[in-house]
């Protein structure tokens, strides 16, 4: 063990400190009893229930998850397909301009995504709704499954699928059963990172959304713009309750498949 | 036949002019860009054969076995299989196996998986499978390891796991690309013999890639010597060690003296070569045509070289010098005796004394002897 240090418990006290303490604080206020969100009135769940009732928020929900599994779906398969290109296709014409041009939209104003989005769904005439805001999602989502997943390409060996393709397999079989298989904890923390993008994103969502299709972050923004109410508390709450079982549960299978493989390896050797 | 029986049937279907090769390679060449990683070569391997292609590391030998699987396109040349241009042929529809130098085992499937995978895409009936992939599993003795995943295996049973997968479809060629480079010394010798004893039993034909020229010695019928993309010489283990053609294989292979210098004489097939001031001339055998005048190289294995403490009488060549340095490898030890011109000369003796009963001491004065057929005559 490394000795104890002040200084090192004092960085990660405040770093964390920065981190958390707004979201810890708007997780107590979610149990205040009272009207007022910044006046403590005693706990209370009927904020919880509250939310439960209330018909907007619950359709603006199942708006947002539906959104979130359609286009963390859709770019999970473009952007696997993209970096699979990308890495393994070997030097092909323009290759360098396609690379830059996927991770383009990461450093994109999302502004601008999202207004030349609603310019092109104007021109081609199709009406804003779920599509539209799939569709959005899946453009600026797609460039972070790639570069997930192509990052887990480039460390894969190759020799894998030459030997699939040794033994018999077509490209597209070998790619299947043996290339996918391999790579899926990428791809499926690739659809996790979709999902919650898709799930908190605001600004493009307000520009192609219709009058039907509010997800709920519009929801909260507009609700929040007439005055913050204890029932946004609530549903921040659970909110930040299912993206962080999310990242963990991704996080200790990740980590539970890798201590147990250099586990075997240690007893392999040994043996 | 009427031929007695004790003859023993050796094989040597190269020598045999009406032998079909199952291998053809015709002025194959391989380039990347402007390197060119196959130079022009023609090669034929026959059926059963043990074939090595040796050689340092970037001399093209893996490039020309992944020709062979399918992996390279060829600039220009055929390589044929069985009298078949193979070159539109992708690989998975080629009658080849490749057993990879990393194993290439599929890390998410188990040893039973691994084996079966090849046969689950071929056109073997489902229920003859499983007594294939049995077969395979004893003949490499995995039995016992068959639900295990790769990363629960030693490296000695994932080389058998990469060989027995490979082996499985039964190709007519398989390819091993340094099959044993991840083995330590001791279970590389073992798995050398194992290899030779599958290969027999399986009488399928093997081609090896290797850089580790003992490896290539033991297990090959045939070794070609490769170097800059092109082949130096093809030829048995003992024809490469005992008659090199060139500098260039007599060096690469084993250990060697070598002395350049002048044919002086000639009478027959013995030449006399000139080959330092104040030096006796060696006295050797040489090829037919050689000339006097011609510059050679006198190439002599240090075990051929007999040491002695006083100057034989009968020898062809005996040359004076001291001993510089000795190296004690227990059954065997090597000599570094220093010539009065400077040069140091190896030789071997076996150590059939014990080691407080030896003749010679560091800067003692010795006799180097060897008869005029012990070392080869090389004119490239």
């Amino acid at each position: 063990m490394r000795r104890f240090s002040w200084f090192n418990a004092t960085s990660l006290t405040l770093g964390f400190a920065f981190l958390y303490i707004p979201m810890i604080i708007l997780i107590i206020y979610s149990f205040n009893g009272g009207r007022l969100v910044t006046v403590w009135a005693g706990f209370s769940t009927k904020w919880y229930g509250t939310l439960l009732s209330n018909e907007a928020f619950l359709d603006a929900a199942w708006v947002t998850v539906r959104v979130g599994f359609m286009s963390s779906t859709l770019a999970t398969i473009l952007g696997t397909m993209a970096a699979y290109v990308l890495v393994r296709g070997g030097r092909f014409h323009g290759r360098t301009l396609f690379s830059g041009m996927i991770y383009a939209p990461l450093v994109m104003p999302e502004v601008i995504t999202g207004l030349s989005l609603l310019l092109l769904f104007i021109a081609i005439g199709l009406d804003r709704g779920i599509i539209t805001i799939v569709l959005a999602h899946t453009t600026f989502t797609m460039c972070y499954v790639s570069v997930v997943v192509s990052s887990r390409l480039i460390s894969f060996d190759r020799s894998l699928e030459e030997a699939a393709l040794d033994l018999g397999c077509t490209p597209f079989d070998a790619f299947r059963s043996v290339t996918l298989p391999i790579i899926a904890p990428a791809v499926i923390s690739g659809w996790l990172l979709a999902f919650t993008l898709s799930l908190d994103d605001l600004v493009i969502a307000s520009f192609t959304s219709g009058p039907s299709s509010t997800t709920l972050p519009i929801k909260i923004f507009s609700a929040v713009r007439l005055g913050v109410r204890p029932e946004i508390n609530a549903l921040s709450t659970i909110m930040i309750g299912i993206v962080t079982i999310g990242v963990i549960t991704a996080s200790l299978i990740n980590k539970r498949a890798v201590t147990k493989r250099l586990d075997d390896e240690q007893k392999a050797a040994a043996a | 036949m009427a031929q007695p029986a004790k003859t023993p049937v050796v094989f040597a279907p190269w020598e045999d002019k009406t032998a079909k090769p199952l291998i053809e390679f015709n002025g194959v060449t391989k380039r990347f860009g402007s390197f060119t990683a196959i130079d022009n070569i023609s090669l034929k391997i026959y059926e059963k054969e043990f074939f090595a292609l040796l050689g340092p590391s970037g001399c093209g030998k893996t490039t020309l076995m992944r020709m062979l699987a399918g992996f390279e396109n060829i600039t220009s040349g055929t390589v044929l299989l069985g009298g078949r241009d193979i070159a539109p042929v992708p690989p998975n529809k080629r009658p080849v196996n490749m057993m990879f130098q990393s194993y290439a085992l599929f890390p998410h499937l188990s040893v039973w998986d691994n084996i079966a995978f090849g046969l689950r895409r071929s056109d073997m009936p489902k229920d003859q499978i499983g007594d294939r992939v049995e077969e395979m599993l004893r003949l490499t003795r995995m039995e016992k390891f068959a639900r295990r995943k790769p990363h629960q295996i030693s490296g000695g049973q994932r080389q058998r796991v990469a060989l027995a997968r490979s082996l499985a479809k039964a190709p007519k060629l398989l390819l091993l690309d340094e099959p044993l480079g991840a083995l330590d010394k001791k279970l590389r010798n073992d798995t050398q013999f194992e290899l030779m004893d599958i290969q027999e039993k399986t009488g399928t034909t093997f081609v090896i890639v290797t850089h580790d020229q003992e490896e290539a010695m033991t297990v090959a019928s045939r070794i070609a010597v490769m170097d800059h993309g092109k082949i130096i010489q093809v030829a048995t283990p003992a024809q490469i060690y005992e008659t090199p053609n060139s500098v260039y294989v007599a060096d690469f292979i084993g250990d060697v003296n070598l002395f350049e210098g002048n044919v002086t004489a000639t009478k027959g097939d013995k030449v006399e070569i000139a080959w330092a001031e104040g030096q006796p001339s060696i006295h050797a055998t040489a090829p037919a045509g050689t000339k006097s005048g011609d510059r050679v190289h006198f190439a002599i294995r240090p075990e051929k070289v007999s040491i002695s403490g006083d100057k034989p009488d009968d020898a062809a060549n005996a040359i004076q010098g001291t001993v510089h340095d000795i190296a004690y490898l227990g059954n065997i030890s090597t000599y570094h005796v220093q010539l009065s011109n400077g040069l140091i000369v190896k030789a071997q003796a076996a150590n059939n004394r014990r080691l407080s009963r030896r003749n010679f001491t560091w800067e003692d004065q010795v006799w180097l002897s060897f008869t005029d057929t012990a070392g080869v005559v090389l004119n490239k």
